[in-house]
């Protein structure tokens, strides 16, 4: 096709348009207010100024704000390169070829948690992980004695919630990659007597190594922009045990009203973001 | 066979583990939301009872939550479906001079997190007095699901076949009826599934809502629950289980639908979760 569309730009003008207000302006405006010292209170709220990088020297010389980039690292590694891609995999290839109902069970059990709109999985897992909550019950009938979960390990239980919540998503892009690999491909390899493991690691894992990839990336970038669950499990704390990135922008932003200052984690966070975002894209190698 | 056997019963094993640990959180709010003394621990609850619902539905202000998700939710898809089929069909039909950049400009950011813009888009609501304002937030909402949107909506118009428009062409259509009535039509199934998706996805949403709406009888049930959570301690768990079992409902039904329109499993195209 070459041909070309008389008006193809009013058809386009509607997303175009929207694209720039509310997505285009606030990343810009992410980078340009990033270098002021925008308040809601005090003396920088009667005044806008342009404050260069002061912003990220205060960030750098900020504990807290090393102590998130940490424990975002942490959040990330935990809960989506290990927990969601990992078990997700696992899943999947458990479920191959068992039993039809059984892996229909298992699927619809799973998938329910993703399901499962955010603010209600923090409150399934608030309670799951109380003192006298559902894990602390079954861990009495073996003699452990109750664990205040949520005070002791926040970041333990903000990790699993996450990961409860999305797996569903890895093990559905992993079921249908492994749906592709053509059946003969392992059969020959149980004929040359391979073993599970084996073939796993030599025939399987390089057949949906582009899954996987894009799978992570995908992953990964979600689990950065996650507020939600943990705002709403923990609030951050207790004091700032699970303030992640998100959660540390959110404070200074809309608790100390320091938005310049919330502006500049904020274009941490789309930094990080763009680049993941780079790698995301070429790893799906697209044709358009 | 044998070591093939014990092997298989292994593997069903750890599926049966893991799947009860996947189950147990949901059981919990499932009985506890029948209960008329729900605890924070799973049990059966002694009396079964449908109190708890009544009481959620009865308060009007939780039905109005309701309301407002569906408008915000709704009007978010039903912009996400025009504005998207408008701008999929030159980007699949025809040559452009922009379409690559465009379609990768597209494709970048459906991965940006939108987490990261919240805060300057406070700012700009704040600045264009837009706060609190239901049809803004709608707006913002639909913009931040558009490429995703415009992704998907390309690649299933791609898969409809260029021959029938041609036919009504011929019969002196113009572009924009072969749009409306054939094309439109054909891809009845993608329509739906991106409908439904930004449905869910925005009825699941807390924290744009929780950022730009302030006033209580703004609010959607997603940020109505949060606060239900709050103020009423961690006290009526029965009532709460109700009221996220009832504000579940839509995207598990959605979900369900959604199925039956696609056709393999999952497509990777840039797909996203709520």
């Amino acid at each position: 096709m070459t041909r070309k569309m008389p008006g193809a730009f009013l058809f386009l003008m509607p997303s175009v348009l929207l694209l720039l207000i509310f997505f285009i302006v606030p990343i810009f405006l992410t980078i340009g207010l990033a270098f002021t010292n925008m308040a809601l209170t005090g003396a920088a709220a009667k005044s806008l100024e342009f404050v260069g990088f002061q912003n990220f020297v205060n960030m750098f010389h900020d504990p807290d704000f090393r102590i998130s980039v940490w424990r975002t690292l942490i959040f990330l590694i935990f809960s989506a390169v290990i927990g969601q891609v990992l078990l997700g995999f696992i899943l999947a290839l458990l479920m191959k070829e068992k039993n039809v109902t059984f892996r229909r069970i298992i699927g619809i059990i799973v998938i329910a948690g993703w399901v499962t709109p955010e603010i209600v999985v923090a409150f399934c897992m608030v309670a799951f992980f109380s003192d006298n909550g559902s894990l602390n019950q079954i861990l009495g009938w073996f003699g452990v004695s109750p664990i205040s979960w949520l005070f002791s390990f926040p970041m333990v239980s903000v990790i699993i919630a996450n990961i409860w919540h999305g797996t569903a998503f890895s093990m559905m892009v992993y079921q249908s990659a492994l749906d592709d690999i053509p059946k003969e491909v392992e059969e020959a390899a149980i004929i040359d007597s391979a073993t599970g493991f084996q073939i796993i690691r030599h025939i399987t894992i390089p057949m949906v190594k582009g899954s996987i990839v894009t799978n992570m990336m995908l992953v990964t970038l979600q689990t950065l922009g996650v507020f939600t669950l943990v705002y709403t499990m923990t609030g951050g704390g207790p004091g700032t045990s699970t303030q992640t990135l998100p959660i540390f922008m959110y404070n200074q932003a809309f608790v100390n009203y320091q938005f310049g200052y919330g502006t500049a984690i904020s274009l941490v966070l789309l930094l990080i973001g763009i680049i993941a975002s780079l790698f995301y894209m070429r790893s799906m190698k697209v044709k358009v | 066979m044998v070591k093939h056997r014990l092997q298989r019963n292994i593997q069903y094993g750890i599926l049966v583990v893991l799947g009860l640990c996947f189950l147990l959180p949901l059981l919990w709010i499932i009985l506890a939301s029948f209960d008329p003394n729900a605890q924070q621990g799973i049990k059966a609850p002694d009396t079964w009872t449908l109190q708890n619902f009544k009481d959620v539905l009865t308060d009007s202000s939780n039905l109005r939550s309701f309301g407002v998700g569906l408008v915000l939710s709704g009007g978010q898809a039903l912009l996400v479906v025009i504005v998207s089929v408008l701008a999929a069909y030159p980007l699949s039909r025809y040559e452009m001079r922009f379409k690559k950049s465009f379609l990768l400009s597209i494709l970048f950011m459906t991965a940006l997190p939108i987490t990261a813009v919240m805060v300057p888009v406070f700012q700009m609501f704040l600045y264009l007095n837009l706060q609190n304002s239901i049809f803004a937030t709608m707006l913002f909402l639909t913009s931040s699901s558009l490429p995703y949107g415009i992704w998907m909506m390309k690649n299933f118009m791609d898969s409809v076949p260029i021959d029938l428009e041609e036919a009504a062409w011929m019969d002196g259509a113009s572009v924009w009826t072969g749009l409306r009535k054939v094309v439109a039509p054909l891809m009845l199934p993608g329509i739906s599934t991106i409908a439904i998706f930004t449905f869910s996805g925005s009825w699941g949403n807390f924290f744009v809502p929780y950022i730009l709406l302030q006033t209580p009888d703004k609010l959607p049930a997603s940020v109505t629950i949060y606060q239900f959570f709050g103020s009423h301690g961690m006290v009526e768990y029965g009532r709460l289980a109700a009221f996220s079992l009832l504000y579940t409902m839509p995207s598990v039904v959605l979900y369900i639908f959604s199925q039956r329109y696609m056709s393999k499993g999952f497509s990777m195209g840039g797909a996203t979760k709520g």
